[in-house]
């Protein structure tokens, strides 16, 4: 970020020398001629305003950028993150020198060469040199933008290691449902949108062992910091899009079409607390894709910790049959017993109570 | 109409033909089928949608300035949609933001500027009497009437209008469960757009027919006015693209109505889950950008064709390059067909397809940029004239440039992860789509005003109107690609349910300050518009010192635009400041026989052509039989 501010400078000051000695001459030029009444109307103040426009717009710029600067996101907290936020400063440095250079091109030559009697425009219909050349250059630019653009986006879509760690994270109004694959098998079960009721809201599926073990946040998402983590997305009403701005991770939320996106997160919240000097700080997941009336408010914490307390948090949770039990009804027989294991400590099969103590950790699900 | 073959000797035979019964009042200024009152009509159907659109997001953008104030002095507008506490309904500000990306894009920018300049311009620049079909004109209008009817008749519904974005995704505008506007608001906006889309190709239709057919004598392709370069590739645009749009409402419509899957898959809502399995949500997506790019410059190119030929004559210069900006349309209407994905590269859509639609996205850049570098050129000593027009139109370049720029970054795929869907995204085609295409609309009224009313548009307050707008819409778009490098989501009701959301404050406060005083800066322009309709000062002949043929007809043109007849072209349009010429232009109807002073070598073996050119009599409407 430091380079693109001081390009940004050298620019700025020489253009407003340019500017500078400019209007000095003009300024004596109009003291010198007298103004002549066929001048169109108000052509020399609409000149002068571009001049005026393009000094003032600089500064303009540059001030708001200092001082808009301050509330960007700070550095990314994820390996692919900052490696697109030196690409997008970088390609942003090239294109505010173009920015630049054209703008000031457009107001310059508008004032320069504004209506003067007696003078007449120069008859200038081609040049297919200038031409060939300023379909060249851009071109080059672009091939090298895409080239970086295209080698970080292989990269960053390419398949998830195999070590990773797997989260399944559901999108509905309004709000995001978060599956951990359990401290045993690692796995998640399967699901389906047609076993979805009041209380299995992920729709689990316990005909599948491997969801027996699986178990289910509503308000935050923790993982383990500098591990690749692998986040399945679905979505089970509308289309909503998990959005992590630390994490520079964008995915929509497809109903009928699971997506995914995977990052490594290298700094844990607290690292990252500790950083900003704000104790309450909290990395967060929102929701971009428009998906009804409480779409602003999708909000999920995510909580970056170390392998061992995050290792101890899980451990801590309760399974989804530990906190449903009756759905042991729903496991085969011949898996019943595997089941058992998860089921809570006295197992009543018809329980009613187990319905108001609500899943995982519901602390404050709106 | 069609008698070509009978054209030899029709000179003789259908003189009265000129000589039409006078129509009735409907029929004249209503149900006409005269090519100037089309665009008129046009035109202030689009002035009125502008004036709801820009409205509606002055009261949007109050809520994001000022998320905490009461606004309960809005209720007699807005009735029920502001709560007992004083605040604006959040679904009525969905619905807000969608109808104002509706009608912005297609009411005002598609309608309000294609379908006003290309009615207006192409017979007059082109030397016809009227449309190929005055008929099929006038059912486009009717047809864009009742669209628009419609449209504003669902702001009225209990439930409020279509909610769900401009783009209506489905599930979310498939479901009439799952949000107050998915019902019968976005009926009313699928029935609406259905209109609105035939509308759209009647007219295509009939400008691409025109251009080809009815050109007059002498006026080759390579005569032709960047104007109706631009308008012509915009009807093909058009054309291509629109009948996709159609496509894809239809099988929302099928969707929503007849229980097919065509987008919809395995969705639980509202305490059931629903039978439909097998569609893709995607589906949709592709289908709507298949027409949404497209539209994008279905909205920019006629507002570049205007400019070109507003910055040609007040540069007083020929445009710079004029086969490398047909070339570069060109390019830009063929990319535009396979660039739409980059709306979606985080959809889930395969990533290689990212990596495609990536590369060919920047390659769009390129015409692009030569577009740019061509205007800039063609300002490069001339000797400028700042009337109200080429303010507008030099005030289109500088934000062509700015919002261009920023879709090279979008354009990556690596970088839009980040920044899709935020505020970046907002001020990107803000910048690049709505106010240059808009400034395209201003900057044709203002220039082609006297051939419209025979009047001029006061000259001051058009200056005055240009600095407002220019500045307020930098001062509006500009922050808010710091707002969207901070990850600020659009579509959002209010930042505050999130900690990063937090920051910002004081600049969306300033935003909103900033777009009023643009929204009122407005005004000036309706109230010199209206007036001058009336009172204005009295149009001379060419007032611009312009070339094209417009000027050449009367000052009031009537039906049939030319007395007599219509006018030969000799010469492309863009003889400003001709070395050797004595006045600073030379109108496309000279013949080069009249002015060897100014001949260049190769035209003067284009003298041997003209007799040819005056021999041809095809394309007068009035003189075939018809
Ligand atoms: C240099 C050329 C351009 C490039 C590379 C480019 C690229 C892009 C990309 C990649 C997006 C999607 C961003 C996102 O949603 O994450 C986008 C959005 C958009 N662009 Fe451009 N663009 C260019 C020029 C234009 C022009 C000339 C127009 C209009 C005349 C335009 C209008 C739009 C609109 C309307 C959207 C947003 C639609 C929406 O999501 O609601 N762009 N552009
Ligand atoms: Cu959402
Ligand atoms: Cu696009």
């Amino acid at each position: 970020m430091t380079y693109i501010v001081g390009i940004l400078i050298v620019v700025f000051l020489g253009l407003t020398i340019l500017v500078v000695s400019r209007l000095q001459n003009v300024l004596k030029g109009v003291d010198a001629g007298s103004e002549d009444s066929s001048k169109p109307e108000g052509n020399s103040w609409n000149a002068w305003m571009f001049m005026a426009f393009l000094v003032l717009s600089f500064v303009g710029f540059i001030w708001s950028y200092y001082s808009a600067e301050k509330d960007f996101l700070p550095e990314a907290s994820s390996i692919h993150g900052r490696r697109t936020d030196d690409l997008f400063w970088f390609s942003m440095a090239i294109l505010t020198i173009a920015f630049f250079i054209v703008n000031f091109l457009i107001f310059y030559f508008s004032w320069k060469y504004q209506y003067k009697k007696g003078n007449k425009a120069t008859f200038y219909p081609e040049n297919h040199k200038l031409e060939l050349i300023w379909t060249v250059i851009p071109a080059i630019v672009m091939a090298l933008l895409v080239f970086t653009g295209w080698k970080a986006w292989s990269d960053i879509t390419s398949d998830a290691p195999k070590d990773s760690e797997v989260f399944e994270i559901m999108g509905k109004q309004f709000g995001w449902y978060v599956r951990y694959p359990g401290v045993d098998n690692n796995k998640l079960g399967n699901y389906n949108y047609k076993l979805i009721d009041s209380q299995n809201e992920m729709g689990l599926d316990l005909s599948d062992e491997n969801s027996f073990d699986d178990f289910i946040s509503v308000s935050e998402l923790h993982v383990p910091v500098d591990k690749p983590v692998l986040l399945k997305i679905r979505a089970r009403d509308v289309l909503h899009s998990v959005f992590i701005p630390h994490m520079r991770v964008k995915m929509d939320a497809v109903p009928g079409m699971p997506t995914k996106f995977w990052f490594i997160p290298d700094k844990t919240t607290a690292e990252m607390r500790a950083e900003l000097g704000n104790s309450s700080f909290d990395y967060e997941i929102a929701c971009t894709e428009v998906c009804g009336r409480g779409h602003f408010a999708m909000r999920l914490r995510l909580i970056v910790e170390d392998e061992a307390s995050y290792r101890k948090w899980c451990a801590e949770q309760k399974t989804f049959l530990e906190t449903y039990p009756e759905y042991l009804a729903k496991v085969p027989d011949n898996l019943k017993p595997k089941a058992m294991k998860y089921m809570p400590e006295a197992a009543p099969s018809d329980s009613t109570t187990a319905q108001t103590t609500g899943i995982g950790t519901t602390a404050s699900f709106r | 109409m069609s008698a070509v073959e009978t054209g030899i000797h029709a000179d003789v035979q259908h003189e009265e033909h000129v000589h039409h019964d006078p129509l009735n009042f409907w029929r004249k200024y209503v149900f006409s089928e005269d090519h100037k009152i089309i665009a008129k009509q046009y035109l202030i159907t689009g002035i009125f949608w502008a004036m709801i659109g820009i409205a509606m997001s002055v009261v949007f953008r109050l809520q994001l300035g000022f998320p905490q104030a009461d606004i309960s002095w809005l209720r007699p507008v807005l009735g029920q949609w502001i709560d007992e506490a004083g605040k604006l309904d959040p679904n009525f500000y969905l619905a807000l933001v969608t109808m104002h990306g509706t009608i912005m894009v297609f009411f005002v920018l598609t309608a309000g500027l294609s379908g006003t300049f290309s009615n207006f311009l192409i017979p007059l620049q082109i030397g016809a009497r009227d449309m190929a079909s005055g008929f099929l004109n006038m059912l486009s209008y009717w047809f864009f009437f009742t669209a628009s009817v419609i449209m504003f008749a669902s702001l009225f519904l209990q439930t409020g209008p279509a909610a769900g974005g401009w783009v209506v995704y489905p599930p979310l505008s498939a479901l009439p469960q799952a949000h107050e506007g998915s019902g019968m608001g976005m009926t009313l906006w699928l029935i609406s757009m259905a209109l609105f889309i035939v509308s759209q190709l009647l007219g295509g239709i009939n400008y691409i027919t025109t251009v080809i057919n009815l050109r007059t004598r002498g006026m080759t392709f390579s005569r032709l006015p960047l104007t109706i370069w631009a308008f012509l590739i915009t009807a093909i645009l058009g054309l291509i693209s629109f009948p996709v749009l159609l496509s894809a409402a239809l099988l929302l419509i099928f969707d929503r109505h007849f229980g097919t899957s065509f987008y919809l898959s395995e969705i639980y809502i509202g305490g059931e889950a629903l039978p439909n399995v097998g569609g893709s949500p995607i589906l949709f997506q592709h289908l709507f950008w298949f027409l949404g790019h497209p539209e994008v410059y279905i909205v920019l190119l006629p507002a570049l064709g205007i400019t070109s030929e507003i910055i040609a004559t007040n540069s007083r210069k020929p445009i710079f390059g004029y086969r490398a900006m047909i070339a570069s349309m060109l390019g830009i209407a063929f990319l535009a067909f396979i660039v739409w994905a980059h709306h979606m590269f985080v959809t889930g859509m395969n990533p290689f397809l990212g990596s495609v639609f990536m590369f060919l996205t920047l390659i769009i850049a390129v015409p692009s940029a030569v577009k740019a570098f061509n205007y800039i050129t063609t300002l490069w000593k001339g000797n400028i004239i700042f009337t109200p027009a080429m303010l507008f139109s030099i005030g289109l370049v500088s934000f062509f440039v700015t919002g261009g720029l920023t879709g090279i970054i979008l354009g990556n795929s690596a970088l839009d992860i980040q920044l899709h869907d935020t505020y970046f995204v907002v001020a990107h085609f803000h910048i690049v789509m709505g106010a240059a295409s808009a400034f395209g609309l201003f900057a044709g009224v203002y220039h082609w005003f006297p051939k419209m009313f025979g009047r001029m548009m006061n000259y001051r307050m058009g200056q005055i109107h240009f600095w407002l707008t220019f500045i307020g819409i930098y001062l509006v778009f500009f922050p808010m690609h710091y707002i969207g490098i901070a990850g600020f989501p659009r579509r959002y009701y209010q930042f505050t349910s999130f900690d990063f959301g937090k920051s910002f404050t004081d600049l969306n406060m300033f935003i909103t300050i900033a777009a009023v005083l643009s929204f009122l800066a407005q005004f000036i322009f309706v109230w010199n518009f209206f007036y001058s309709i009336f009172k204005g000062k009295k149009a001379t002949q060419n007032p611009w010192n312009s070339n094209t043929l417009e000027w050449t007809a009367p000052i009031n043109p009537g039906h049939g635009n030319w007395e007599g007849d219509i006018p030969a072209v000799y010469r492309w349009s863009y003889d400003y400041s001709k070395p050797g010429s004595a006045q600073d232009f030379i109108p496309q109807n000279i013949p080069y026989s009249q002015t060897p002073e100014s001949n260049l070598p190769h035209e003067n073996e284009q003298i041997a052509m003209e007799a040819e050119i005056e021999a041809q009599n095809f394309n007068d409407q009035f003189k075939n039989a018809h």
